[in-house]
């Protein structure tokens, strides 16, 4: 993970574009500028970055679901929890389930947890679904994304 | 039993800041009750669930956008509780 470059999930476990679910995991550096400012002395993961994780989660079960085709991102949240803090250094799982499909929009509930199976956080947000701005900023999507080890059955496209 | 314009404007009431009796079946979501389109957002939502449709926002949009259709066909509130009753109907054909 690089978390001040937004690099935030590193595997995809489990992903089921049928039942619209999707498991992912990642380790947060022990070191980023992110930690020095939130908090000096005490390093804590930001609720925004918790937020933005599980938004990238829900989003990249969608992006690939859409066959890599149309632009997915952040529209709305519903309801979000910060439970518990978490270190630099820890290793979390991260589950999305897709729990309304609109025209041009999702609903996914979606889950963060720690090692120990705490849930850190959890929410519910709005995901848009619209076409990309430009070939270019679809290609360097698709280029960003391949980054993401992902553990799934062959059937699923690439 | 609740006519569909009742279920859109309690709808309408409780996702976005406009008084109920604001909202009447002659009003312009966007221009008269000041919705703007992640407001729409929740309020297809909400509607979506409530009859168990799949409002087609992104087809109406892109109808209004040709030119093929005009924005008062969809959210002027009777005519979305025609487009509503519509859906249903096709879904219980």
């Amino acid at each position: 993970m690089r978390l001040e470059y937004f690099e935030l999930l590193d595997q995809v476990d489990e992903m089921d574009f049928e039942a619209g679910t999707i498991s992912a995991s990642c380790t947060l550096p022990e070191h980023s500028t992110i930690f020095d400012g939130h908090f000096p002395k005490f390093p804590i993961l930001p609720g925004v970055m918790m937020l933005e994780i599980m938004n990238h989660t829900a989003g990249y079960l969608l992006y690939r679901r859409l066959k890599r085709e149309r632009f997915v991102f952040l529209g709305g949240v519903k309801r979000a929890k910060f439970r518990r803090m978490v270190k630099p250094g820890s290793s979390l799982e991260v589950r999305g389930t897709i729990t309304h499909e609109g025209s041009g929009f999702y609903v996914a509930e979606t889950s963060l947890k720690m090692k120990s199976g705490d849930t850190a956080a959890d929410a519910e947000i709005i995901l848009i679904v619209q076409d990309f701005p430009s070939t270019e900023i679809k290609e360097a999507l698709a280029w960003a994304t391949d980054r993401i080890v992902t553990v799934v059955a062959p059937n699923i496209p690439a | 039993m609740s006519s569909t314009f009742d279920i859109v404007a309690q709808v309408i009431a409780e996702t976005s800041d406009v008084p109920l009796e604001d909202i009447k079946p002659e009003a312009h979501a966007i221009d008269d009750l000041g919705i703007d389109s992640l407001d729409f957002l929740d309020i297809v939502f909400a509607l979506d669930k409530k009859f168990g449709i799949k409002i087609p926002l992104e087809k109406w949009t892109q109808e209004v956008n040709k030119g093929n259709a005009s924005v008062e066909d969809y959210f002027v509130l009777k005519n979305l509780c025609a487009r509503i009753d519509e859906l249903v109907a096709a879904k219980s054909a």
